[in-house]
């Protein structure tokens, strides 16, 4: 049921993507969210969807594995391409049916927010489909670490994320069974009216609610008998490594940006 | 109600990278009225050919036939409900099922969504409260304020409530202590004989395959390899190794009694009182071990 999600998911590889240190996919990414909207007219966008292209090509990701788990969000992306159609009334009118009205600067507005949406969700999902999830809170503990010095728990939190990170498939396959076993006692989610489909929730909130606080609790319990206290003094077995590659990357990326820079309007 | 399996097989994730081919070219049948153990090593496919046998999973290659309806890949979800009414499984740990505020109302939510009166629902719930040896008062306590085993009979009595003429087991007795094993097992055998119950098992326990099916499946790697009577699936213990498995107990101890008394193999003895009966014949007729 769920198995086709592709968001939030890791599949091991070797690739350059693969292979660089998770401070610099971080920082990377961070940098290319905030550079998207940098684009505003045809070339700038186009430029920021062939480098997207190229990530994933650098990655080895097969695309249609990628395409096919854009599902769930294609749905928002339609949604907002729609709205901007509709009620953006600029520019020539292109296209009049009753009272809906198409014009020039809508359709643009849709198709450029439609790619900003794309870009952003195909290269955050690169992410995490080319880091393992521990890779990825290890790297924003280091990054996050100056912040130590204003009291901030970046060690609680970088925990708590590779925690939940950690029990989101189990969770999954947590709600898949019960689903199951309550399809089997013939309780039925996909038909009836909007409030018997919400009724038909109660019977697997509840019991993975139940589930998820005993598997809290029975965790806690193995931290605390194995002795975890924390972060003070604590090593790591995976070191991180910045090589030529990051450095390549970000460079990389600075090249992208400067030239959106003079590439837009 | 006859099931059958026909060519079926299941491609989990079909398309992505993580794609697993779980069963292949499965031929299986499983006779009205018959108990019927599916034994296999872990992964060998079991779990997901139990999902078939009530439309929980639809196979991506071949037919599944449940009585006179068909389950192939095309199957729309709506005509699946009527076989899930007729089919009742009991999953690894049932108690995990359960949610609601009193054991009598999760008891009837099964019945009450096949369309059975509440009158009625209630009536079957009390009865199987009753039934599975529920200590009385169980029915207005909150199925989470229950110890581990009643929580598990309370799970099974809201499967057993639907009235099914098919009544899938799997690993029903995982995590219960021997004592509170043998009665559900006992119970499920009672059903089986009782009211004609085709009673489908998947275990991890050969002593229990042994011991109360009448029909065996052997899967590995997503294969049927072997059906047949227990008499004959425990009589080859070898061929029962590649596929890591072992025989029971009680197979294990006649074979070295019989290598020891320089007996040839016999048919195996399948129950612990098979066993004493075939040492006592042996032993009265003067031969023995010494």
């Amino acid at each position: 049921m769920m198995e086709k999600m592709v968001f939030g998911r890791y599949i091991p590889g070797d690739s350059f993507v693969h292979r660089l240190d998770p401070r610099s996919k971080l920082i990377f990414v961070f940098i290319f969210i905030a550079a998207v909207f940098l684009a505003n007219n045809t070339v700038s966008y186009a430029l920021l969807l062939a480098f997207t292209l190229l990530s994933i090509l650098a990655s080895k990701v097969r695309i249609g594995f990628l395409i096919g788990g854009l599902k769930p969000v294609m749905f928002l992306i339609a949604f907002t391409f729609l709205l901007h159609i509709f009620f953006t009334k600029e520019g020539d009118l292109l296209f009049q049916l009753g009272f809906l009205k198409i014009y020039e600067e809508g359709l643009r507005q849709g198709i450029y927010i439609s790619i900003r949406f794309l870009v952003l969700v195909l290269m955050t999902s690169l992410l995490t489909l080319t880091t393992s999830p521990i890779s990825i809170t290890d790297g924003l503990e280091v990054l996050l670490n100056p912040l130590k010095k204003v009291k901030f728990p970046v060690h609680e939190l970088a925990l708590m994320m590779s925690i939940s990170l950690r029990f989101i498939p189990t969770l999954m396959d947590e709600t898949d069974k019960i689903l199951k076993a309550q399809l089997a006692r013939g309780s039925d989610i996909s038909s009836g009216t909007m409030k018997e489909r919400i009724q038909a929730v109660v019977p697997l909130l509840v019991p993975l609610f139940v589930s998820a606080f005993k598997r809290a609790e029975d965790l806690a319990v193995a931290m605390e008998v194995r002795g975890y206290r924390g972060g003070e003094g604590r090593t790591r077995y995976r070191q991180l490594k910045w090589d030529w590659r990051d450095t390549t990357a970000l460079l990389i990326l600075l090249a992208v940006i400067v030239a959106l820079w003079f590439l837009r309007g | 109600m006859d099931i059958a399996l026909e060519q079926v097989g299941y491609t989990y994730a079909a398309g992505t990278p993580f794609q697993k081919q779980a069963l292949h070219d499965v031929n299986v049948r499983i006779p009205s009225g018959s108990y019927t153990a599916i034994i296999g090593h872990t992964g060998s496919g079991k779990s997901t050919l139990l999902q078939h046998l009530n439309g929980l999973l639809k196979p991506t290659a071949g037919i599944v036939r449940i009585g006179d309806t068909q389950v192939t890949k095309e199957t729309k979800g709506k005509q699946l409900k009527p076989i899930r009414r007729k089919v009742g499984i009991v999953f690894q740990f049932p108690e995990h099922q359960l949610f609601e505020e009193n054991v009598l109302k999760d008891i009837m939510f099964g019945p009450l969504n096949f369309g059975v009166e509440e009158e009625e629902a209630k009536a079957r719930a009390l009865r199987w409260i009753e039934r599975l040896g529920l200590p009385e008062g169980t029915a207005e306590k909150s199925p989470f304020d229950l110890s581990g085993g009643q929580m598990r009979r309370v799970a099974i009595a809201g499967v057993l409530a639907m009235e099914p003429d098919v009544l899938v087991l799997d690993e029903p007795t995982a995590g219960l202590d021997p004592a509170g094993r043998k009665e559900i097992m006992d119970l499920f055998y009672e059903l089986h004989e009782q009211r004609d119950m085709t009673t489908i098992l998947v275990t991890h326990s050969m002593e229990d395959a042994a011991r109360y099916a009448d029909h065996m499946i052997v899967m590995h790697d997503g294969m049927d390899v072997l059906q047949g009577p227990p008499g004959e699936v425990f009589a080859d213990a070898e061929r029962l190794a590649e596929w890591r498995l072992g025989v029971p107990r009680t197979v294990s101890f006649q074979r070295l009694y019989e290598e020891g008394a320089g007996l040839p193999p016999g048919p195996p003895a399948l129950t612990e009182e098979q066993l004493a009966a075939y040492l006592a014949a042996d032993l009265g007729k003067g031969g023995g071990a010494s």
